[in-house]
């Protein structure tokens, strides 16, 4: 674990989003421009996407897919109790802000996601292709989940058709299942053409765009006084316990050493696109700071910097890779 | 040359509410009005800028239109209901405009 611990934290992607973080924190004025920063987020999707359908095209399709994305859907609808829950006993958080930040954490990041994709890359572990379908599948059901929690107390959230719209076609869905069936579609033909676009060009891309996160990151930490000791502690707790839940229904379902990996990490993580833009339509009450702060200042760099390894070395010792 | 009352309104809001915003514009029979980017600020909820803004949830726009006076209230009533419970500004001006046929 040490060894894949140390291979991790020396990651030339590792090591860009701690070159990020540490210039926000030292008020440098680096940073990336708003329009770039969103053209590698959406190359990164497109090509995250096309890879995992071309390789399901190759692979096809078996029973784990219907399993895996049943048990993603429903981690996705549990892990925001016990966040729920977890807060209110670590926390001094409104009941309001604590449902609000469960339902990022029951929902996804997609970056650590492709993060994680990468390490698995580069351990030479293979995963099943159809987890990119899963990672989207766990996006918007925390949603519903946190609106639960916050009307069985005295305020109210509001829900709308219009509302479910945004958030089941939000851009990074649209894009990441489009193009996961394009690349189902096309299959290892399809990516034979565009490999030299999507496959080589990937770290380094996704290098910069850490690069980025890391200063975001590093900007949230500065306003970390909006979060106390035990929302803190939660941060770091809580992807831990959210790995244990995946890593138990990867097991259930039976993946593989990579494929448990994954879904450890999408339990992992916790969302810091699709779920503040809900919270901020159907709950303005609730205090962006805080979830902001709490899954990319705190969460995210644990996941990266540790979670990765951890999760990955867990999934080894367990499924006997 | 000839210049004609009007208002211009200017609204700030959360990136995330502006598609109600402007179809509530429309449903009070509002058709000119643009949107700008807010490059950061500070108020009640601090200083914030959308320097690493990579959620949609957390960036700011500003509305500006400019309406004939008797479209005021109207105008005003159907953004209130959209800016109520979230963060945002409302300013109302008087300008004078020089084709009153446009608003």
């Amino acid at each position: 674990m040490l060894d894949l611990a140390i291979a991790n934290l020396l990651s030339p992607i590792v090591l860009s989003f701690v070159l990020g973080m540490a210039a926000a924190l030292a008020r440098s004025d680096l940073s990336v421009p708003e329009a770039v920063a969103k053209g590698i987020s959406i190359y990164l999707l497109f090509a995250i996407g096309f890879k995992g359908g071309a390789s399901l095209a190759s692979h096809g399709i078996d029973l784990t897919l219907g399993l895996s994305l049943g048990a993603g859907i429903i981690l996705s609808f549990v892990l925001p109790l016990l966040a729920f829950s977890l807060l209110r006993v670590l926390s001094g958080m409104s009941r309001i802000d604590a449902a609000a930040v469960a339902g990022h954490y029951g929902s996804i990041s997609i970056v650590t996601f492709v993060a994680a994709t990468s390490v698995l890359s580069d351990a030479g572990v293979a995963s099943e292709s159809y987890m990119v379908a899963v990672a989207a599948a766990m996006e918007a059901p925390a949603i519903l989940s946190a609106l639960w929690l916050i009307s069985r107390g005295s305020d109210n959230a509001e829900m709308n058709s219009d509302l479910w719209r945004e958030i089941l076609l939000n851009g990074s869905i649209v894009l990441l299942l489009g193009s996961f069936v394009i690349g189902m579609a096309t299959g290892p033909e399809g990516l034979a053409k565009i490999e030299s676009f999507i496959v080589s060009p990937f770290q380094g891309v996704l290098c910069i765009f850490l690069l980025d996160m890391g200063l975001i990151a590093g900007r949230g930490l500065r306003q970390a006084n909006v979060l106390d000791r035990g929302a803190v502690v939660f941060g770091f707790v809580m992807p831990l316990l959210g790995a244990s839940a995946g890593l138990l229904a990867a097991l259930l379902v039976g993946l593989s050493t990579g494929g448990t990996m994954l879904l450890m990490t999408l339990s992992a993580s916790a969302s810091y696109i699709a779920v503040p833009a809900a919270m901020r339509v159907a709950v303005p009450q609730a205090n962006p700071s805080i979830y902001l702060t709490l899954s990319l200042a705190v969460t995210f760099p644990f996941n990266l910097v540790l979670g990765l390894p951890i999760y990955l070395a867990v999934a080894q010792m367990l499924t006997g890779a | 040359m000839q210049k004609h009352e009007a208002k211009r309104v200017e609204i700030m809001i959360e990136t995330v509410m502006l598609r109600r915003l402007t179809e509530a514009l429309q449903s009070a029979d509002v058709t000119g009005w643009s949107v700008l980017p807010v490059l950061g600020g500070s108020g009640r909820s601090g200083t914030w800028s959308r320097e690493g803004q990579i959620s949609r949830g957390t960036g700011m726009v500003q509305v500006v239109c400019l309406i004939r006076p008797e479209k005021l209230e109207p105008l005003l009533e159907a953004v209130y209901l959209v800016v109520e419970r979230h963060i945002g500004v409302i300013s109302v001006s008087d300008v004078k405009v020089l084709r009153a046929e446009r608003f």
